[in-house]
């Protein structure tokens, strides 16, 4: 096991290729679910799990029913692979909903608002057709799962963490709310610009 | 609702990008030049209105609570053509467009107007507000890559329109520029209607006291 390899992707997709601020991934939770930091934290943690279960099944899915020559049929289909991974992302949050809401109760009510949520959320089938497109192994999904996930919390905490503050800011009164929400965005990702920098490998 | 206000809604009072918030992951991702903004707004108008299409004409065989997973697989299969079309004849676009071919099926727009309208609603109608919504959505989209292509590459549909001392803002075309101005574009929208309202107020001032002194 190269774990070399492991932590370059880990860091790229948590701090070079953020997938908030770079790849323009999850915008719609980043700017919805970033008013409370409470909030911001659930989020984040639901979107971890529900990446890193989504990299592990979806991979699964393509190498061994989808691909030609590993699938079991034989057969050449790829071309259902949108298909396929949203009906497996979306059965996956029902599933991880009825698990946590049976099984852990305190959990459920930390996370359980979210978790419909991350069905539309396109980080996650992004994060999972990422992993093809990249030829990743399945070590490598799982890790670049989890890192997608930090890198999506980092970017939603730190956000959350500004909006709470601009609450008592003066701000013209045009641009309150999500305009001043994307400004700061903007501003973020110039300061994660500066990863770019940060060649590892 | 008349269906000329099903269609001009989508446009600009419930512009889906500027005003509602919804798909705006393409939004931002795409908008680097024009070409890129009208393909994937074409690509969106298409899926859009197949999906309200087939929707609204299977709505009363759809079980309610089974429904979010069937408008899901409908918008996929939409999806998966478009991926095919681009990839056969538009290699280009299809490349540039990258991973955002295949997450239009998560854009927030599809699903929402499935859900909100072409669920309940007759076939035309339906096919009215995806087509509005769609042209809105493109124009959004249009109006972000206007300003990120002319700022940060002097060029618009890749012709050069800037004079050549222009020295292209680069930042434009890299992912700060696109939160940037699509912050401006919004809070430039809520200035308008703000002053509209304002209008309408001392309008209405005027007419209930103007005429006493």
């Amino acid at each position: 096991m190269d774990f070399g390899n492991l932590f370059v992707i880990a860091v790229g997709s948590i701090l070079i290729n953020n997938f908030v601020l770079m790849r323009f991934l999850g915008i719609c939770p980043y700017i919805g679910v970033s008013k409370k930091l409470d909030s911001a934290v659930g989020m984040g943690m639901a979107v971890i799990f529900v990446m890193t279960l989504a990299s592990f099944a979806t991979w699964i899915i393509y190498r061994y029913l989808l691909h030609p020559v590993t699938g079991i049929w034989g057969v050449d289909l790829t071309f259902l692979r949108t298909i396929a991974f949203i009906l497996v992302i979306a059965s996956l949050v029902q599933f991880v909903e009825m698990m946590i809401q049976k099984l852990a109760p305190a959990l459920y009510s930390a996370l359980g608002i979210f978790l419909p949520l991350i069905t539309t959320n396109c980080a996650v089938l992004g994060v999972a057709v990422l992993n093809i497109d990249d030829n990743l192994n399945l070590v490598e999904s799982i890790v670049n799962g989890i890192a997608a996930g930090i890198g999506f919390t980092i970017a939603l905490i730190l956000m959350a963490g500004i909006r709470e503050r601009l609450e008592l800011a003066n701000i013209p009164k045009p641009l309150q709310g999500i305009p001043i929400a994307f400004i700061m965005a903007g501003l973020m990702a110039i300061a994660f610009l500066g990863f770019s920098g940060l060649s590892v490998g | 609702m008349s269906l000329g206000n099903e269609f001009t809604k989508g446009i600009y009072a419930e512009n889906p990008v500027l005003r509602l918030a919804l798909g705006l992951c393409p939004a931002l991702a795409v908008s680097s030049s024009m070409t890129n903004a009208v393909g994937m707004g074409a690509s969106t108008i298409f899926v859009l209105l197949m999906s309200n299409m087939l929707v609204s004409l299977m709505r009363k065989g759809v079980p309610a609570k089974i429904r979010i997973p069937i408008y899901i697989v409908v918008i996929a299969t939409f999806v998966t053509v478009v991926e095919m079309v681009l990839a056969a004849y538009f290699p280009p676009l299809f490349e540039s467009l990258g991973i955002f071919v295949p997450l239009i099926v998560v854009n927030c727009i599809i699903l929402g107007r499935a859900e909100a309208f072409a669920g309940k609603r007759a076939f035309i109608p339906s096919i009215i507000d995806g087509l509005g919504m769609g042209i809105g959505f493109t124009l959004a989209l249009c109006a972000i890559a206007t300003v990120r292509e002319i700022l940060g590459n002097g060029t618009w549909f890749n012709l050069q329109v800037t004079p050549t001392g222009f020295e292209p803002v680069l930042l434009f075309m890299l992912a700060p520029g696109a939160f940037i101005t699509m912050g401006a574009w919004l809070g430039l929208f809520n200035w308008i209607d703000e002053r509209n309202a304002e209008k309408e107020k001392t309008k209405a001032y005027m007419t209930e006291f103007g005429g006493e002194k």
